[in-house]
């Protein structure tokens, strides 16, 4: 008897699932998580997008018999009236506005990310957070504005209107570089207080003053996230485009006097396309050119910003 | 034997400290250094508010001030008989509707509406409008305004002989209400207005169910494979591509290469034939609904992080099956935070300038926009191609809808801080 | 107030029975779980090794033993919670009601909808008390009186005086031990044959701990149940099984000895667990 039973016993676990415990048919279920890997995947889709519409329109561009690509990455005059694509006048003329955005923002963003992190009291940070978040919040074309209606009459003003032209990119620069201030300090404030305490108490217990703390102990530790919030402060300036198109100037010019006007790469784009725009001219491709190396620059830039983020996290956690 | 020798040794030398005095000039002068680049530290949170500052005064500026206003007929011949324009009755207006506005226009003005049928307010604004025909000569500053009036009116009466200086402000009713128009007196944001909310209304439409659902997918079903983890790495890449890349393939894909569908053709609602092309409302919600996915994906991920394991763990050993648990449990408690940041996301997009401009938005457009495929202009555009005129009257507008679009902004913000306070108290 | 159960138990658990499970017994119906052979693993690390138990219908049988010897992610297993977890790889049998709940084609969903669980830290949805209890029948497809069973299992807990007034406030509006008894109240309101509890009074003050205990007492008249617990006088107290888990040089986990809850604190067979329970361990 035993023996039945259990030979029975046996049998009843090896065929698998019980009725009521057998797995039932889901369709909801499966039909639910399809649509939500659909949604993940449509920002892969966003990528392919990108890479092929501007990797398309740049292949026309470059195979066209007017351009030739060592000229394209040699000359510095960019006329495409005549035929000439040279990308180093527009090149240089985002060069130009980056450096001055970042004059302005790398020292004033790290000071007031120490000043936050390392001085201010609770109270004192809230009040003046905010303002950095307000100065992040606020659209780019209103900060186009203001370069054009206030700092570059300030730096005509302070530097006489025969040395600084209306369309200028140091006014442009300048502007942005307080376009981009909240995001250095905010992003240097994190990588600040992500130093553990016990390295600040290590040298306050050496003797150590405030300022030796924080400028000789917390800064060095959190160099490479602080390195990371500057070089994408340099990748959102090279992609800025409103306070440029308004305020640097209307034409592509190679010059390294700042108080000169300049089109860079994004305001070309945005002025080409504002206008009567043909599709299939050399006009239509070349801002699909320009856009590429501006997609490959800003790419690279984040990317080692973000591998050295990556590697300063696997020290503190 | 050893001890001595050490005693002996701190005996002779000197400390490598130096003297007491020595080292108390020297901590002074540390604390002054560190006196000096605190204050130095506090500077640059100071830059950054007189920036703010500045920035906010200067549109002020600009949206205030005093205008000279030269007129064709000034109102004091239009009265009569010793009465006032202003005072005028809706007889005598119409008789001078009648005597000074010419035939073709008279007869639009009536086939709008016939004059008697009008109230007095508005014949006495036709007076004003057709007949007296203020125009604005120059505009000065706020701060002019204020602090060298007495210098601006003699400029005014030296230069604008005829004119009249009034106080304007160019942000009024008349500004928020009316369409846009090529006299920077009349233009209104109107036009704009509805088309940045038509824009963003797509946009939400899309991007939230999109991006809600891909977070959902990224923190509750991805398993931790290779497929996952591209998707999710590209997320944080696409977050940092420029605006005007999407412009870029807004404009390839769904002005030119999606044309049918985005100009309403496939779908036979073309609002209207001559803009039969994609550069529509659907077209710019569409690529600002790319633009903000991962923004949006981003927070979306960390409001549904922030729920608690215990939650989901609490749902499944009822017997809830996975969609039962993010359903009832998961969204509903990280709503709060999936809202606020939408809201941020949104109020990113309703800045956006540049990717609208490469999609193509119309330089001038009079008519509200209808529906999805009715061309487009927004807030931001305006405010571009007012900007880029060289006349100081749309310098002033341009204040004046930069006013209206920061109002816009502040709103859409305080309403996402107002729901995060809100669903917070009532969770805990 | 402390009550020791030396009730000997309707079912002679003997070593053999215990450990030896290669022998299923016509018994086989009188235990609510048989486990078999049972490893668990975190990846390539082996948390749980080689478990063999069977635990009787409508008793108390309680874990004991030190932090991290596998217990809790043991408990998990019955229900299969580790699902959830990346990584966990379970090898072994767990029969419930004579089936293998990790057999192929077994629905973890249903699983759980059949062996309840209670966690560590009370974990009330934060709805309101009534949807606390509603919420579990309702998405198990209940269809009859909400109201009434919501009532009936509120008193089951112990809970109804103290909350009727307020069944539409929050179940956060609780106290802590009011909260576990209503995720309690969660757990057996659909309805299942086993109920898991993990350290269910870890989080409480010594009074909530106490009705907490009362009540597993009352509700072991008609349900199985497995606790986990870090605390002797707790499973002495409580349980009519203890079984004592240890970690081996491994830091996997393994049952050191399983019997009555009398046998193992008054006569227990090894050193280790007389040296655990008399505290001279962990």
């Amino acid at each position: 008897m035993a023996t039945t039973l259990s030979a029975k016993a046996l049998t009843r676990r090896a065929t698998s699932a019980p009725p009521e415990l057998r797995r039932k048919p889901r369709p909801l279920e499966v039909l639910i998580q399809a649509f939500f890997f659909a949604c993940g995947a449509v920002s892969i889709l966003t990528t392919i997008g990108i890479v092929y519409v501007l990797g398309s329109e740049a292949w026309l561009f470059f195979r066209s018999p007017e351009v030739d690509l060592v000229e394209f990455f040699t000359t510095t005059s960019w006329v495409p009236a005549v035929g000439q694509f040279g990308i180093w006048s527009l090149v240089n003329a985002t060069m130009m506005t980056t450096t001055f955005a970042m004059i302005v923002a790398l020292p004033l963003g790290l000071a007031s990310a120490i000043y936050l992190s390392e001085y201010a009291s609770p109270g004192v940070r809230n009040v003046l957070k905010p303002v950095l978040e307000i100065l992040a919040g606020i659209p780019t074309v209103v900060y186009g504005y203001f370069a054009l209606t206030f700092m570059t009459p300030l730096l005509r003003a302070i530097l006489g209107r025969d040395v600084v032209e209306i369309y200028n990119t140091a006014s442009a620069g300048l502007v942005m570089g307080i376009l981009i201030l909240p995001l250095v300090s905010s992003m240097s404030e994190d990588a600040l207080s992500a130093v553990p305490r016990s390295l600040r108490e290590a040298a306050y217990a050496l003797g150590a003053t405030r300022l030796e703390t924080a400028v000789r102990i917390v800064v060095p530790a959190a160099l490479s996230g602080i390195t990371a919030a500057f070089i994408l402060a340099v990748s959102r300036a090279v992609g800025e485009t409103m306070i440029v198109a308004i305020a640097a100037g209307a034409g592509p010019a190679f010059t390294f006097n700042p108080f000169k006007a300049a089109e860079t790469m994004t305001g070309h784009i945005v002025r080409i396309s504002g206008g009567d725009l043909s599709y299939d001219s050399i006009d239509y491709d070349s801002i699909f050119a320009i856009g590429l190396l501006l997609f490959l620059m800003t790419l690279a830039l984040n990317l080692i910003s973000r591998a050295i983020m990556r590697r300063f996290r696997e020290v503190y956690e | 034997m050893m001890k001595e020798k050490a005693s002996h040794a701190t005996r002779l030398e000197p400390s490598p400290f130096g003297e007491e005095v020595q080292l108390k000039r020297n901590l002074a002068a540390r604390h002054r250094a560190g006196a000096i680049w605190h204050a130095l530290f506090l500077l640059a949170l100071i830059i950054g508010i007189i920036a703010l500052t500045a920035l906010i005064y200067n549109i002020l500026d600009q949206t205030f001030g005093l205008v000279a206003v030269e007129v064709k007929v000034p109102p004091h011949e239009l009265a009569q008989d010793g009465v006032p324009l202003e005072d005028l009755s809706t007889e005598q207006l119409i008789a001078l509707l009648e005597a000074r506005v010419s035939k073709g226009v008279l007869r639009r003005l009536k086939a709008e509406q016939p004059l008697e049928q009008r109230d007095r307010e508005d014949l006495l604004s036709l007076v004003y409008e057709r007949v007296v025909q203020p125009k604005i000569v120059r505009s000065w500053s706020l701060t002019d305004s204020l602090l060298r009036r007495r210098s601006v009116e003699m400029e005014v009466a030296q230069k604008y002989p005829s004119a009249q200086l009034q106080f304007r402000s160019w942000l009024n009713p008349h500004f928020v209400s009316q369409p846009q128009s090529s006299d920077p007196q009349v233009a209104g944001v109107r036009t704009a207005i509805l088309g940045s909310l038509w824009t963003i209304a797509i946009t939400i439409l899309v991007a939230f169910p999109l991006g809600v659902g891909a977070a959902i997918y990224l923190e509750e079903y991805a398993a931790d494979n290779a497929l996952n983890r591209l998707i999710q790495t590209n997320i944080n890449n696409l977050a940092g591509v420029p605006s005007i890349i999407y412009g870029m393939l807004g404009l390839a894909i769904f002005v030119r290469a999606l044309e049918p569908l985005t100009s309403g053709a496939l779908v036979g609602g073309v609002a209207d034939p001559t803009t039969a092309n994609g550069r529509t409302i659907l077209s710019a919600g569409l690529t600002l609904a790319l633009l903000v996915l991962p923004l949006l994906i981003v927070n979306a991920q960390e409001a549904i992080r922030a729920v608690p394991n215990s939650l989901r763990e609490a749902g499944y050993a009822l017997g809830a099956s996975k969609w039962q648990v993010i359903r009832d449990h998961v969204l509903p408690n990280a709503l709060p935070g999936i809202l606020t940041g939408t809201i941020l996301s949104i109020s990113r997009a309703m800045g956006e300038t540049a990717p609208l401009i490469v999609v193509g938005a119309s330089t001038y457009i009079v008519y509200d926009p209808h529906g999805p495929f009715s061309k487009f202009t927004t807030l931001p555009v305006q405010i571009y191609q007012w900007t880029a005129r060289p006349q100081q009257e749309f310098r002033n507008i341009a204040a004046a809808a930069i006013v209206v679009l920061l109002v816009l902004l502040l709103s859409l913000n305080a309403a996402a801080i107002i729901m995060r306070n809100r669903f917070s108290r009532r969770l805990v | 107030m402390i009550r020791l159960n030396f009730e000997l138990p309707s079912l002679t658990l003997g070593k053999s029975a215990a450990l030896d499970a290669s022998n299923p017994s016509a018994e086989e119906d009188s235990y609510a779980l048989e486990v078999r052979n049972l490893s668990v693993y975190y990846d390539s690390f082996r948390a749980v090794k080689d478990i063999n138990l069977k635990l009787p219908k409508r008793k108390i049988t309680a874990f004991i033993g030190p932090s991290g010897c596998g217990k809790s992610t043991l408990l998990r297993t019955f229900n299969r919670m580790n699902d959830l977890i990346p990584g966990v790889r379970v090898e072994g049998e767990v029969l419930f009601n004579g089936y293998n709940l990790y057999a192929p084609g077994v629905d973890a969903v249903e699983v759980r909808r059949r062996i309840g669980m209670v966690f560590q830290k009370p974990n009330p949805f934060p709805k309101s008390i009534y949807e606390n209890i509603a919420w579990g029948a309702r998405i198990n497809g209940y269809r009859g009186n909400m109201d009434e069973l919501v009532e009936q299992t509120l008193r089951q807990a112990a809970l109804w005086d103290e909350v009727k007034d307020k069944l539409h406030q929050s179940g956060l509006s609780l106290s802590g031990g009011q909260q576990q008894r209503l995720c309690i109240a969660r757990a057996i309101a659909i309805k299942p044959e086993i109920i898991l509890m993990d350290e269910p009074a870890s989080a409480l003050d010594p009074i909530s701990t106490l009705k907490i205990e009362e009540l597993m007492r009352q509700l072991a008249e008609k349900y199985t149940i497995v606790v986990v617990t870090h605390n002797m006088q707790q499973a002495a107290r409580i349980s009519d099984y203890t079984a004592f888990l240890m970690m081996d040089e491994d830091r996997a986990g393994y049952l050191v000895e399983y019997g009555t809850t009398a046998q193992i604190f008054t006569n227990p067979r090894e050193k280790a667990t007389e040296d655990y329970i008399t505290g001279r361990f962990g």
